[in-house]
């Protein structure tokens, strides 16, 4: 795995200028909309709109194969967050059914330069991350959910995202041909 | 006296870590789709192309007033440029390489107006996986890195516009304030 990482990460971007892009959104975002939770909801949903697309160059780079339950999956998604924005979360606090877990994020490549100011906290700055989560894994027949549950931004020890499994997707048509 | 004291005050704030060396790297895919998104957000929200640009431009401005001091700080020592000709260098070759991970391509000066630069890019990042529609056949995504530069020379004490041009790839059109010119003279009489 690494080996194919070495040569197929060659195209890489400075992620200073990803993240004051990011930020450069997000703040037009906060001009447009009054409400915060407007903004939150935009931010998943241009997430979404990303997930459904990255899913492609994932499966393309990597050549993962489906997955065998949603373990081989949170792995895969770890991997993805190596591949893409260079950290690696780690898995934990699976529920027993093991349908639920969490990533824990020592940082964060989005939020580097970032504080909160008080009239923002309801705010989940990085709330694109589980968007792109959700349309990935729904473009693999996965229905999930992705939320924040933890953020350094607002004075958590990590910033911590639970995913959980909702169903599979048995009919799902393909984008475009409803 | 009062005073307000936040609900939530991290225990560091972002001043007290040191500031990275600026390595970091996520893949341009990630870019690529960030980007895309932006862009389409503008586009949802103007029903022109120059106003399309100008939001575009707005938003590259954001990220060049932050970049000034994450810039000099880091790579000058704190000290700011005072001259044109070293201030556009840093522009093409210094806050270039960080950003884009190379040099501008080329930097121009007018034959016809010695207010008038030009930074050309071949092959701008931002533009790498974009098709523009006919019916758009003006719209230069690259007004938004052409928002950056505009953002940096304008803070650091050399107002100018700066405009994006689909020629020899794309041209960033500089063009200053005649106190910008007038303020060099002086300072090359000295």
């Amino acid at each position: 795995m690494s080996r194919q990482g070495t040569r197929l990460d060659s195209k890489k971007v400075n992620s200073e200028l990803f993240t004051l892009t990011y930020g450069a959104l997000v703040s037009q975002l906060m001009k447009d909309y009054e409400n915060v939770e407007d903004v939150n909801k935009q931010l998943e949903r241009m997430g979404y709109n990303i997930g459904i697309r990255l899913i492609e160059d994932f499966l393309a780079r990597t050549g993962c194969g489906r997955c065998y339950d949603f373990r081989d999956t949170a792995e895969k998604i770890q991997m993805a967050f190596r591949i893409y924005l260079g950290v690696s979360p780690t898995v934990a606090n699976w529920s027993p059914a093991a349908d639920e877990f969490s990533l824990q994020f020592e940082t964060n490549p989005l939020t580097e330069f970032v504080e909160l100011p008080d009239h923002c906290l309801n705010l989940k700055y990085a709330n694109m991350l589980t968007g792109v989560i959700r349309g990935a894994c729904e473009m693999v027949q996965m229905e999930v959910s992705a939320y924040f549950v933890q953020d350094q931004l607002k004075g958590d020890n990590v910033t911590e995202i639970r995913v959980k499994f909702i169903k599979r997707l048995e009919d799902a048509i393909p984008a475009g041909e409803d | 006296m009062s005073m307000t004291i936040s609900a939530v005050r991290p225990r560091t704030s972002i001043l007290d870590k040191s500031l990275s060396r600026g390595r970091g790297e996520v893949s341009l895919s990630c870019y690529a789709l960030l980007f895309s998104e932006l862009v389409q957000y503008c586009q949802n929200r103007v029903y022109t192309v120059p106003e399309l640009q100008n939001k575009l431009a707005e938003m590259g401005q954001e990220v060049g007033v932050k970049l000034i001091d994450l810039f000099f700080v880091r790579e000058k020592n704190c000290k700011r440029e005072i001259k044109l000709l070293n201030m556009l260098l840093f522009v093409k070759s210094t806050m270039w390489k960080s950003l884009f991970g190379k040099e501008a391509d080329k930097l121009e000066h007018a034959n016809d107006d010695e207010r008038t630069y030009y930074i050309i890019e071949k092959d701008p990042l931002v533009n790498r996986f974009i098709s523009v529609p006919k019916d758009k056949g003006s719209l230069n995504c690259s007004i938004f890195t052409a928002g950056i530069i505009e953002a940096v020379l304008n803070g650091c004490g050399f107002p100018a516009k700066v405009t994006a041009h689909w020629h020899k790839g794309t041209t960033y059109m500089v063009k200053f304030d005649d106190s910008v010119i007038t303020r060099d003279k002086q300072l090359e009489e000295r």
